[in-house]
């Protein structure tokens, strides 16, 4: 890891003061950036450490019902919190099937809406063309070993995927990014944040280099009791998803009312199936309207050599998740 | 390399040999030479001025003070700097758990995190779970008679991670749910064993918890 200087801030104007310097970049959680200083992917030649601001570390409620999570809160914190557990429990299951019980210790919310891609490409230098890390340099991955990588949304420039779960739960429950920066404050709904790579694969999302990430907002949910995170992976636990699908259903009796189906580890940004929610009004969960859906979400698909496989494992899993979602969760 | 200091003191000599051209004092008493500050005298061909910043560390109940590199992780000053070397380091890149110390009480990867982030936090390693007299953490005991290891290097990562495991059930929201061993063994998987010690911890770890 080459050295840079190092800085803690005391409050969020300070950090966005100290962060305005050339080279500059936030630590919080560090499990991300570190790794991938110590890999010399970035090297940034100061850290501002805002670990420790006031504020951002606490879970609120919000007027309107929903739930107000700090940029700072870890994401073992946020799994454990009572009331997401039971108001958003797709969170909570996201966020353990997430990483290791150390890095969710460790790892804040903020951090993983921010989370880089693990597309070994990226990460291992040894490689010399990514245009995610390199722009203009080409890309390794699109001809190489792409087994778990992008299959929608993607460029010719770029096929990484975004890895983290939390952000296909959060963008299934419809929450929105609260941030700030010397212009004032602005919100961004989770499903705008992220970017697909076109012709700019550097820029992972719409956040400014002179932003911080203080807070996201979860508005109050209808989906507590009928919703699923499924996860398929090469081991039981600890992996990146090969798929993954946040299914969240409101139900009156047999009949869906409302739907948020995501995808995860298929495209830049968590793929929301827009289609699903018509689809799915008004209508039981027999097989055709469960295929419906998977249809509609895989129908864009443009797999590479080694990743076809996800295509159909995309739509199975969308049916199973959907189909668990559809069982009456105790709250 | 290192001393521990009074609970109430600063080190004299540290705090002046800190105390140069450059210097930016921060919030919480740390110092750090800004390295943008000072280029001016340096020929542009020398190698700019080493980064260094001097930190407190509290690690099983002694206070410590370094003067270190910022990019100093907090396993390297452990291992490195304070010679606890207990504590190993596998992979560094937070994927093998072999690192694995408890900060307030919490588990985490110290490959993965910067010493300097840590100046008033409360660290145990492997060498502070025994008793003041030696008697073994409770978790130690049932890995050694259970067979829970074989060469013994994960184990240190491994003990940690299973108390801090047993912690986390007992004051979490699952408080007194029984654990099924599928979900013992994904709370443990952060924490790899290449030898395949995997059913013996798995047992230990089931001990401790119902034992507490």
């Amino acid at each position: 890891m080459d050295n840079f200087s190092y800085a803690r801030a005391a409050d969020v104007d300070g950090a966005l003061r100290l962060v305005a310097a050339p080279g500059a970049q936030f630590i919080a959680g560090g499990t991300n950036l570190l790794d991938l200083m110590q890999g010399r992917v970035i090297s940034p030649t100061r850290l501002v450490d805002i670990s420790r601001l006031t504020g951002l570390a606490q879970i609120d409620e919000l007027p309107d019902g929903g739930l107000r999570i700090g940029a700072l809160v870890s994401n073992a914190a946020t799994a454990d919190h009572p009331r997401v557990r039971s108001a958003y429990p797709l969170l909570a299951e996201a966020l353990l099937a997430g990483a290791s019980p150390q890095l969710r210790n460790m790892a804040t919310v903020g951090g993983n809406l921010l989370q880089r891609t693990r597309c070994p490409y990226f990460y291992d230098l040894g490689f010399t063309r990514c245009n995610k890390r390199e722009p203009g340099s080409g890309c390794d991955a699109m001809d190489g070993f792409n087994r778990n990588l992008a299959i929608l949304g993607a460029s010719e420039q770029c096929i990484a995927t975004n890895p983290s779960d939390m952000n296909v739960a959060l963008a299934a429950l419809d929450a929105v990014v609260q941030i700030q920066s010397p212009r004032g404050s602005r919100q961004q709904p989770l499903r705008d944040f992220h970017r697909l790579p076109g012709d700019t694969p550097e820029r992972d999302t719409n956040l400014a280099a002179d932003e911080i990430i203080t807070a996201v907002d979860l508005p109050p949910s209808p989906f507590a009791r009928h919703s699923h995170y499924l996860k398929v992976r090469d081991r039981a636990s600890y992996a990146f998803a090969l798929v993954a699908v946040a299914a969240a259903l409101r139900m009156e009796g047999d009949l869906v009312r409302d739907a948020r189906v995501v995808l995860g580890g298929v495209a830049a940004k968590p793929w929301i199936i827009d289609a699903a929610p018509a689809l799915l009004e008004g209508k039981v969960l027999n097989a055709a309207n469960l295929e419906a859906v998977a249809e509609a979400g895989l129908r864009s698909a443009r797999p590479r050599a080694d990743n076809a496989f996800k295509v159909e494992l995309g739509k199975r899993a969308i049916v199973r998740a959907l189909t668990t979602a559809a069982r009456a969760r105790e709250v | 390399m290192t001393k521990p200091i009074e609970p109430s003191g600063t080190s004299r000599r540290n705090f002046l040999q800190s105390a140069v051209a450059g210097a930016v004092t921060l919030p919480l008493g740390l110092r750090v030479h800004a390295s943008d500050a000072a280029p001016s005298a340096a020929p542009p061909s020398a190698a700019p001025a080493p980064l260094q910043a001097t930190l407190t560390l509290r690690v099983n109940g002694q206070t410590h003070e370094l003067s270190v590199e910022p990019r100093l992780t907090l396993l390297d000053a452990l291992r490195e700097h304070l010679g606890l070397t207990g504590t190993k380091k596998g992979c560094g890149r937070g994927q093998c758990g072999a690192c694995t110390v408890l900060v307030n009480g919490r588990r985490i990867n110290s490959c993965l995190t910067l010493a300097i982030m840590h100046p008033t936090d409360d660290i145990v390693t492997i060498e502070g779970l025994a008793d003041a007299e030696g008697g073994l953490h409770p978790i130690q005991s049932a890995f050694m008679r259970l067979d829970a290891f074989q060469c013994g290097f994960c184990t240190p990562g491994q003990i940690c991670s299973a108390v801090a495991l047993v912690d986390e059930h007992r004051h979490g929201p699952d408080n007194g749910r029984p654990m099924a061993d599928a979900e013992i063994r994904d709370r443990m998987s952060g924490n790899l064993c290449r030898c395949g010690a995997y059913p013996h911890i798995l047992t230990a770890v089931r001990e401790a918890l119902a034992h507490g």
